[in-house]
């Protein structure tokens, strides 16, 4: 069982939600990342999405976009993605942690480099935004012998056709897109996702996480008690982009770039 | 039966006829196939069905025929440059007036045929990505024509160098977004529209303006401009008894060059050159040259040659024509480069800017930068040639748009 079925397994046995939150690696540099990480799961996150910045975020909306710069700015690239991972590692080695990101740095590095550094370094599973299963042979004849997930992501427009192949060669956890459009958008029919989530959950035993315009205590809530947990995205980096307006980057205010993650813990526990 | 109609129907590669490619998952070889998010895969794949059934009925390709005829005005002529060719001194130079069509490039081959598709999937909402504007003159006219709801993202580099398509699209009804994420440029527009397309899904038409995105759309970009080399090749045995022994096109995506090649690919003897843009120079870095200076990776929903630096980040690209700064390239290119069929060159600013010079002087006909690119390396090629030889070239568009650029070059204030 992967780290990731672990976290998920214990928590669904202990009666909670996975809160997983999700930052752009390298924003606002690499060391202020580190510190985040520890920070956020201190603060109750349970999985981490780590960002592999992109020039093209062609899925993201312009909080992320904009995190992806501050990154790209700071010349951050794979190498440093997991140099961040490593080091992150050395004093968590329970928390599991997802690559996200776009496929073009993957082909650049070659696949067999990329899973075998990713999981050498710690990377429990990845989620490649452009790469839809049809195309995600290659990777998944890689990925599944090194013991890492592949996450894929279920949207609204996902047919029944698509989401059998996607339920069969997904592990770890599906990610469901809550809303058509872009990360960081705002969620309007909570009713309808709730529906789309059940009929998910009824036909696979995997779990099923939900991010897209998850941004605050009662979106938060909502989305996770249809669900396994919720992904937090473009609200905690638009948090983490005010260290690089500030230029602060001591404790404090890591903490409070973090502090809506604790909040969100604190309001799906109750 | 028109030619459309009997040469057009979605093909599958196939090992006795390697040129009939996409194959039904969309991979010319190695490059091309379906590279976007989730939300799309759907959007993506009913095209795919919906094209794949209406480029089967021979009542799609007669209404394409009939506007190409009475709404675009082709057939488009061949004009044989005399002054220019005699200027090279070697092989006759043939142009292929793609300039002369209505909205002045080969554009409006393809946003004719995708407005039949949008039209038939009851889309009332357009979108698309411009880099030089001519791409959404093409479609903000469609969109008029047919009395639907168009939105053309532009980078805001664009936006400032190609003042007059800007407002040619606005007159023409279509609202202009100004993309200021990125380098600002055709890519980010590409990748804004992407983002318009997943919001709205439901009821938009992405017409996609080059041979590059997902499959199916550089097979189906390829059909609507590949009447540009069935014209051309019926022409050429008409007037001139046999085929080119040369044809040229600019790449930037690659649509006007693919759709002067796919017709020729099976003549054996006909030679192929692609003219990427070389900026600066390949050697500078400052260019816009993935076949000749890039590597195989995915961008826009294609694996295919593009500009990337170690890390995977797409790297800015140099060009003094808009149309053709784009650093990736159609996949169906990418392919035939490493198939062998067709060869792939690159020519310089300044190169481009004495063409363009050239062929205005010369024939009283003024190309647009990007077009100005093949005319570039024709003159080269037809010089290595004897004078019982043609190098077909594609004027793929003409210079109006430019007249600033170049001014500015020249300390002009037009």
């Amino acid at each position: 069982m992967s780290r990731i079925s672990k976290t998920i397994a214990a928590a669904k046995q202990a009666g909670r939600k996975v809160l997983v939150p999700y930052l752009v690696a390298g924003d606002p540099d690499r060391d202020t990342t580190v510190a985040l990480m520890h920070q956020l799961v201190s603060n109750g996150a349970d999985i981490i999405e780590l960002g592999v910045p992109f020039s093209d975020p062609s899925s993201d909306g312009p909080v992320i976009q904009l995190g992806a710069e501050r990154a790209l700015r700071q010349g951050v690239g794979m190498k440093t993605v997991l140099s961040i991972v490593s080091e992150f590692r050395k004093k968590d080695d329970k928390t599991p942690i997802v690559l996200m990101g776009y496929l073009n740095p993957l082909e650049v590095m070659g696949y067999d480099n990329f899973v075998s550094q990713a999981s050498s370094a710690g990377v429990d599973g990845v989620l490649v935004v452009d790469l839809p299963v049809s195309e995600a042979k290659e990777l998944l004849a890689l990925t599944q012998p090194a013991q890492m997930d592949i996450i894929f992501l279920v949207a609204p427009t996902t047919t029944e056709k698509r989401l059998q192949g996607i339920c069969e060669h997904s592990s770890g956890y599906l990610y469901y897109v809550s809303l058509k459009g872009v990360t960081g958008a705002a969620i309007t029919d909570a009713d309808s996702i709730a529906e789309r989530v059940k009929a998910l959950r009824e036909r696979t035993e995997l779990p099923v996480v939900v991010g897209f315009g998850i941004k605050d205590e009662a979106s938060a809530t909502s989305m996770a008690a249809i669900s396994d947990g919720v992904i937090v995205g473009s609200a905690l980096v638009q948090k983490i982009g005010e260290l690089t307006d500030s230029g602060a980057r001591d404790e404090a205010a890591v903490a409070q770039a973090c502090e809506l993650i604790g909040r969100l813990r604190k309001a799906l526990d109750a | 039966m028109s030619v459309s109609e009997s040469e057009h129907v979605a093909t599958t590669a196939t090992a006795q006829d390697p040129f009939s490619g996409p194959d039904l998952t969309g991979h010319f070889g190695r490059f091309g196939g379906i590279f976007v998010g989730e939300t799309l895969m759907a959007a993506v794949e009913e095209l795919d069905r919906v094209y794949r059934q209406l480029s089967g009925d021979p009542q799609f390709w007669r209404d394409f025929d009939y506007d190409m005829a009475h709404y675009v005005g082709r057939p488009s002529p061949l004009y044989h440059a005399e002054r220019l060719s005699e200027h090279a001194g070697g092989a006759k130079i043939i142009l292929k007036r793609e300039d002369l069509n209505h909205t002045g490039a080969h554009k409006i081959n393809n946003t004719i045929g995708q407005a039949l598709l949008a039209k038939y999937m009851g889309k009332p909402r357009i979108i698309a990505e411009t880099g030089a504007g001519q791409h959404g003159v093409a479609s903000a006219t469609v969109a008029a024509r047919l009395g639907l709801e168009c939105h053309v993202y532009m980078g805001a580099e664009d936006v400032k160098r190609q003042a007059a398509n800007v407002y040619r699209m606005k007159l023409l009804g279509a609202n202009v977004v100004s993309v200021t994420s990125g380098s600002r440029t055709l890519k980010d527009a590409m990748n804004e529209a992407l983002r318009d397309w997943a919001t709205n899904v439901d009821n938009t038409y992405y017409i996609i303006g080059t041979v590059a995105g997902p499959h199916p759309y550089p097979m189906l970009v390829r059909d609507f401009q590949a009447i540009i080399g069935r014209e051309a090749r019926e022409q050429s045995l008409a007037e001139y008894g046999k085929l080119p022994d040369a044809l040229v096109a600019c790449v930037g995506g690659g649509s006007n060059a693919i759709g002067l090649f796919h017709p020729f690919l099976r003549d054996k003897d006909v030679a192929i050159y692609g003219v990427e843009a070389g900026g600066d120079g390949v050697e500078t870095g400052r260019h816009a040259a993935p076949l000749s200076a890039g590597k195989p990776g995915v961008l826009h929903g294609n694996r295919t040659y593009i500009m990337s630096d170690d890390n995977g980040q797409i790297l800015e690209t140099h060009s003094v024509s808009a149309g053709l700064d784009y650093p990736g390239v159609g996949p169906e290119h990418a392919w035939l480069k490493d198939a062998g069929r067709a060869n792939y060159v690159s020519v310089t600013d300044t190169e481009a800017l004495d063409a363009f010079r050239l062929l205005t002087r010369k024939e009283g006909i003024i190309p647009a930068l990007e077009s100005a690119h093949a005319i570039a390396y024709a003159i080269k090629l037809a010089a290595t040639m004897s004078p019982d030889q043609t190098v077909l070239v594609n004027l793929s568009g003409r210079g109006d748009k430019d007249i600033h650029t170049v001014a500015s070059i020249d300390g002009i204030t037009v």
